[in-house]
Protein backbone atom coordinates (compact mmCIF):
# COMPACT_ATOMS: atom_id res chain seq x y z
CA UNK A 1 0.00 0.00 0.00
CA UNK A 2 1.38 3.19 -0.64
CA UNK A 3 1.84 5.95 1.44
CA UNK A 4 -1.16 8.13 1.70
CA UNK A 5 -2.40 11.56 2.84
CA UNK A 6 -5.23 11.69 5.73
CA UNK A 7 -7.78 14.79 6.43
CA UNK A 8 -8.89 14.73 9.74
CA UNK A 9 -11.88 16.49 11.18
CA UNK A 10 -12.28 16.68 14.51
CA UNK A 11 -12.64 19.79 17.06
CA UNK A 12 -10.34 17.85 19.53
CA UNK A 13 -6.92 18.39 19.05
CA UNK A 14 -6.56 15.84 21.20
CA UNK A 15 -8.77 13.03 19.54
CA UNK A 16 -6.86 14.46 16.28
CA UNK A 17 -3.80 12.88 18.05
CA UNK A 18 -5.04 9.68 18.52
CA UNK A 19 -7.21 8.89 15.22
CA UNK A 20 -3.19 9.55 13.63
CA UNK A 21 -2.23 7.17 15.92
CA UNK A 22 -4.91 4.74 15.75
CA UNK A 23 -4.39 4.79 11.83
CA UNK A 24 -0.63 4.24 11.69
CA UNK A 25 -1.24 1.29 14.57
CA UNK A 26 -3.73 0.19 11.91
CA UNK A 27 -0.93 -0.03 9.38
CA UNK A 28 -1.73 3.15 7.46
CA UNK A 29 1.28 4.06 5.97
CA UNK A 30 1.13 8.04 6.06
CA UNK A 31 2.72 10.76 4.03
CA UNK A 32 1.23 13.42 5.76
CA UNK A 33 -2.19 14.30 8.10
CA UNK A 34 -3.88 17.49 7.51
CA UNK A 35 -6.07 18.53 10.43
CA UNK A 36 -9.16 20.57 10.67
CA UNK A 37 -11.27 21.74 13.73
CA UNK A 38 -14.30 21.85 11.96
CA UNK A 39 -15.77 20.69 8.69
CA UNK A 40 -15.69 24.35 7.25
CA UNK A 41 -11.94 24.33 7.90
CA UNK A 42 -12.55 20.16 6.66
CA UNK A 43 -13.35 22.16 3.14
CA UNK A 44 -10.64 24.57 2.73
CA UNK A 45 -8.07 22.00 3.55
CA UNK A 46 -9.45 19.33 1.12
CA UNK A 47 -9.35 22.45 -1.55
CA UNK A 48 -5.73 22.63 -1.47
CA UNK A 49 -5.08 19.35 -0.32
CA UNK A 50 -5.32 15.92 -2.60
CA UNK A 51 -5.64 13.25 0.35
CA UNK A 52 -6.45 9.59 0.82
CA UNK A 53 -8.60 9.01 3.59
CA UNK A 54 -10.75 11.51 5.58
CA UNK A 55 -11.55 10.88 9.25
CA UNK A 56 -14.39 12.83 10.72
CA UNK A 57 -16.36 13.51 14.08
CA UNK A 58 -19.79 14.78 13.45
CA UNK A 59 -20.70 17.42 16.87
CA UNK A 60 -18.38 19.88 15.79
CA UNK A 61 -18.72 23.39 15.98
CA UNK A 62 -19.21 26.33 12.98
CA UNK A 63 -19.69 23.00 10.41
CA UNK A 64 -20.90 19.51 11.56
CA UNK A 65 -19.55 16.77 10.16
CA UNK A 66 -22.49 15.56 8.29
CA UNK A 67 -22.79 19.18 6.68
CA UNK A 68 -18.70 18.50 5.83
CA UNK A 69 -19.45 15.21 3.79
CA UNK A 70 -22.53 16.74 1.76
CA UNK A 71 -20.59 19.67 1.17
CA UNK A 72 -17.50 17.91 0.28
CA UNK A 73 -19.25 15.58 -2.52
CA UNK A 74 -19.22 18.92 -4.59
CA UNK A 75 -15.12 19.22 -3.94
CA UNK A 76 -12.75 17.92 -7.00
CA UNK A 77 -10.05 16.92 -4.47
CA UNK A 78 -12.57 14.63 -2.18
CA UNK A 79 -13.88 12.92 -5.79
CA UNK A 80 -13.39 8.79 -5.05
CA UNK A 81 -11.72 9.94 -1.71
CA UNK A 82 -13.51 7.27 1.13
CA UNK A 83 -14.61 9.21 4.06
CA UNK A 84 -15.30 7.27 7.28
CA UNK A 85 -17.09 9.17 10.53
CA UNK A 86 -15.53 8.33 13.86
CA UNK A 87 -18.29 9.92 16.31
CA UNK A 88 -20.35 9.91 19.55
CA UNK A 89 -23.42 9.68 18.06
CA UNK A 90 -24.04 6.18 17.76
CA UNK A 91 -27.89 6.26 16.70
CA UNK A 92 -29.21 4.70 13.22
CA UNK A 93 -30.31 7.60 12.47
CA UNK A 94 -26.54 9.15 12.25
CA UNK A 95 -25.48 6.48 10.77
CA UNK A 96 -27.94 6.56 7.95
CA UNK A 97 -27.66 10.43 7.30
CA UNK A 98 -23.96 9.68 7.02
CA UNK A 99 -23.85 7.11 4.68
CA UNK A 100 -26.55 8.61 2.39
CA UNK A 101 -24.56 11.86 2.69
CA UNK A 102 -21.75 10.08 1.13
CA UNK A 103 -19.37 8.71 4.14
CA UNK A 104 -18.39 4.68 3.14
CA UNK A 105 -17.65 4.06 7.43
CA UNK A 106 -18.93 4.92 10.81
CA UNK A 107 -16.78 4.18 13.83
CA UNK A 108 -18.59 5.17 17.04
CA UNK A 109 -15.97 6.64 19.95
CA UNK A 110 -14.77 4.90 22.13
CA UNK A 111 -12.92 3.20 19.03
CA UNK A 112 -10.37 0.73 19.52
CA UNK A 113 -7.28 0.77 16.72
CA UNK A 114 -8.54 -2.59 15.84
CA UNK A 115 -12.03 -0.87 14.80
CA UNK A 116 -9.99 1.60 12.61
CA UNK A 117 -8.31 -1.14 11.14
CA UNK A 118 -11.35 -2.82 10.19
CA UNK A 119 -13.03 0.14 8.63
CA UNK A 120 -9.97 1.80 7.21
CA UNK A 121 -7.86 -0.55 5.74
CA UNK A 122 -10.90 -2.55 3.15
CA UNK A 123 -11.57 1.10 1.80
CA UNK A 124 -8.00 1.83 1.43
CA UNK A 125 -7.32 -1.62 -0.37
CA UNK A 126 -10.36 -1.20 -2.37
CA UNK A 127 -8.57 2.06 -4.19
CA UNK A 128 -8.19 1.76 -8.05
CA UNK B 1 -35.73 -0.85 27.99
CA UNK B 2 -39.19 0.28 26.89
CA UNK B 3 -39.13 3.47 24.05
CA UNK B 4 -42.66 4.97 24.57
CA UNK B 5 -42.24 5.90 28.35
CA UNK B 6 -41.09 9.30 28.66
CA UNK B 7 -37.62 9.68 29.48
CA UNK B 8 -37.99 12.05 32.58
CA UNK B 9 -40.33 9.07 34.32
CA UNK B 10 -37.87 6.30 33.12
CA UNK B 11 -34.75 8.19 34.79
CA UNK B 12 -37.47 7.95 38.29
CA UNK B 13 -38.59 4.64 37.96
CA UNK B 14 -35.01 3.02 36.34
CA UNK B 15 -32.03 2.92 38.17
CA UNK B 16 -29.47 3.65 35.44
CA UNK B 17 -26.56 4.48 37.74
CA UNK B 18 -25.29 0.65 36.61
CA UNK B 19 -25.25 1.87 33.25
CA UNK B 20 -23.57 5.32 33.63
CA UNK B 21 -21.16 3.36 35.90
CA UNK B 22 -20.78 1.04 32.90
CA UNK B 23 -20.19 3.90 30.37
CA UNK B 24 -17.12 5.65 32.28
CA UNK B 25 -15.19 2.00 32.79
CA UNK B 26 -15.34 1.77 29.01
CA UNK B 27 -14.26 5.25 27.95
CA UNK B 28 -11.29 5.07 30.31
CA UNK B 29 -10.51 1.12 29.33
CA UNK B 30 -10.55 1.56 25.70
CA UNK B 31 -9.08 5.39 25.69
CA UNK B 32 -7.44 6.07 28.78
CA UNK B 33 -5.99 2.39 28.95
CA UNK B 34 -6.39 2.26 32.48
CA UNK B 35 -10.00 -0.14 34.71
CA UNK B 36 -11.46 2.21 36.97
CA UNK B 37 -13.97 1.09 39.23
CA UNK B 38 -16.72 2.99 41.26
CA UNK B 39 -15.79 3.39 44.82
CA UNK B 40 -17.69 5.30 47.51
CA UNK B 41 -18.36 8.83 46.62
CA UNK B 42 -19.03 10.34 50.20
CA UNK B 43 -15.24 8.94 50.98
CA UNK B 44 -13.63 9.75 47.80
CA UNK B 45 -14.42 13.50 46.60
CA UNK B 46 -12.32 15.52 43.99
CA UNK B 47 -11.39 19.06 44.94
CA UNK B 48 -11.98 20.80 42.05
CA UNK B 49 -9.25 21.12 39.75
CA UNK B 50 -10.58 20.40 36.15
CA UNK B 51 -14.69 19.98 35.07
CA UNK B 52 -15.61 19.29 31.54
CA UNK B 53 -19.54 19.19 30.80
CA UNK B 54 -21.64 18.31 28.52
CA UNK B 55 -25.16 19.38 27.33
CA UNK B 56 -27.83 17.16 26.83
CA UNK B 57 -31.02 18.13 24.83
CA UNK B 58 -34.03 16.59 23.26
CA UNK B 59 -35.84 13.17 24.57
CA UNK B 60 -33.18 13.57 27.51
CA UNK B 61 -32.11 17.08 28.44
CA UNK B 62 -29.89 18.07 31.45
CA UNK B 63 -25.90 18.32 31.86
CA UNK B 64 -23.39 15.27 32.01
CA UNK B 65 -20.33 16.62 34.35
CA UNK B 66 -16.91 15.04 34.85
CA UNK B 67 -14.56 16.55 37.91
CA UNK B 68 -10.96 15.62 38.93
CA UNK B 69 -7.91 17.41 40.53
CA UNK B 70 -5.81 19.35 37.90
CA UNK B 71 -2.58 16.16 38.55
CA UNK B 72 -5.64 13.71 37.72
CA UNK B 73 -6.60 15.72 34.58
CA UNK B 74 -2.84 15.88 33.51
CA UNK B 75 -2.44 12.31 33.80
CA UNK B 76 -5.41 11.38 32.34
CA UNK B 77 -4.37 13.30 29.28
CA UNK B 78 -0.93 11.58 29.45
CA UNK B 79 -2.53 8.45 29.11
CA UNK B 80 -4.78 9.37 26.55
CA UNK B 81 -1.98 11.42 24.19
CA UNK B 82 0.83 8.69 25.56
CA UNK B 83 2.99 11.93 26.22
CA UNK B 84 2.92 14.31 28.52
CA UNK B 85 0.43 17.23 27.71
CA UNK B 86 2.23 20.46 26.46
CA UNK B 87 -0.33 23.05 27.70
CA UNK B 88 -3.47 23.03 29.87
CA UNK B 89 -5.42 23.65 26.77
CA UNK B 90 -4.34 20.16 26.02
CA UNK B 91 -5.38 18.57 29.30
CA UNK B 92 -9.21 20.57 28.86
CA UNK B 93 -9.29 19.17 25.17
CA UNK B 94 -8.46 15.42 26.98
CA UNK B 95 -10.87 15.50 29.68
CA UNK B 96 -13.61 17.39 27.43
CA UNK B 97 -13.49 14.88 24.96
CA UNK B 98 -13.34 12.01 27.66
CA UNK B 99 -16.70 13.91 29.18
CA UNK B 100 -18.01 13.63 25.15
CA UNK B 101 -17.46 10.11 24.90
CA UNK B 102 -19.42 8.76 28.24
CA UNK B 103 -22.27 11.26 27.55
CA UNK B 104 -22.56 9.65 23.85
CA UNK B 105 -21.79 6.18 25.06
CA UNK B 106 -24.24 6.60 28.34
CA UNK B 107 -26.73 7.45 26.04
CA UNK B 108 -26.07 5.04 23.36
CA UNK B 109 -26.96 2.35 25.90
CA UNK B 110 -30.47 3.51 26.66
CA UNK B 111 -32.97 2.25 24.30
CA UNK B 112 -34.54 4.77 22.76
CA UNK B 113 -32.52 7.60 23.62
CA UNK B 114 -29.79 7.78 21.22
CA UNK B 115 -31.90 8.79 17.98
CA UNK B 116 -33.85 11.43 20.03
CA UNK B 117 -31.16 13.39 21.95
CA UNK B 118 -28.30 15.62 21.21
CA UNK B 119 -24.80 16.27 22.71
CA UNK B 120 -23.68 19.85 22.85
CA UNK B 121 -19.53 20.23 21.99
CA UNK B 122 -17.75 20.57 26.05
CA UNK B 123 -17.53 22.90 28.17
CA UNK B 124 -14.15 22.58 30.55
CA UNK B 125 -13.44 25.08 33.65
CA UNK B 126 -9.92 24.89 35.06
CA UNK B 127 -10.14 25.73 38.88
CA UNK B 128 -12.09 24.49 41.85
CA UNK B 129 -13.48 28.52 43.19
CA UNK B 130 -16.85 28.58 41.10
CA UNK B 131 -20.66 27.18 41.89
CA UNK B 132 -22.05 25.42 38.89
CA UNK B 133 -25.99 26.09 38.78
CA UNK B 134 -27.81 23.53 36.46
CA UNK B 135 -31.45 23.93 35.09
CA UNK B 136 -31.65 20.68 34.88
CA UNK B 137 -33.58 20.53 37.68
CA UNK B 138 -34.93 16.96 38.20
CA UNK B 139 -32.91 13.94 39.55
CA UNK B 140 -29.40 13.08 39.10
CA UNK B 141 -27.11 9.91 39.56
CA UNK B 142 -22.97 10.54 40.57
CA UNK B 143 -20.59 7.79 40.60
CA UNK B 144 -16.70 8.37 41.44
CA UNK B 145 -14.08 5.91 40.05
CA UNK B 146 -10.59 5.99 40.97
CA UNK B 147 -7.79 6.73 38.07
CA UNK B 148 -3.93 5.60 39.48
CA UNK B 149 -5.58 6.10 43.42
CA UNK B 150 -7.04 9.63 42.49
CA UNK B 151 -11.24 10.59 42.39
CA UNK B 152 -12.80 10.80 39.23
CA UNK B 153 -16.35 12.27 39.82
CA UNK B 154 -19.21 11.81 37.17
CA UNK B 155 -22.38 13.09 37.17
CA UNK B 156 -25.55 13.24 35.89
CA UNK B 157 -28.34 16.06 36.34
CA UNK B 158 -31.63 15.73 34.51
CA UNK B 159 -34.71 17.98 33.99
CA UNK B 160 -37.63 16.52 35.25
Amino acid sequence: MDKIRALIVDDSSVMRKIIERSLRQAGVEIEKVVEASNGAEGLAALRENVVGIILCDINMPVMDGLEFVRQAATVENAKGVPIVMITTEGSESHVVQALQAGARGYIRKPFTPDQVKEHVLPLLERKP
Amino acid sequence: MSTDTSFATRSREEDWLPVLELAVEEVFEIMVGCRVKPVAPDEHKPRGGFTAMVGLAGALCGIMTICCEAQTAHKIAKSMLGETADTEGQVADALGEICNMITGNFKNKLTGADNRCMLSVPTVISGGEYNLYSLADGNFMETVMLFEGAPVAVRLQLNS
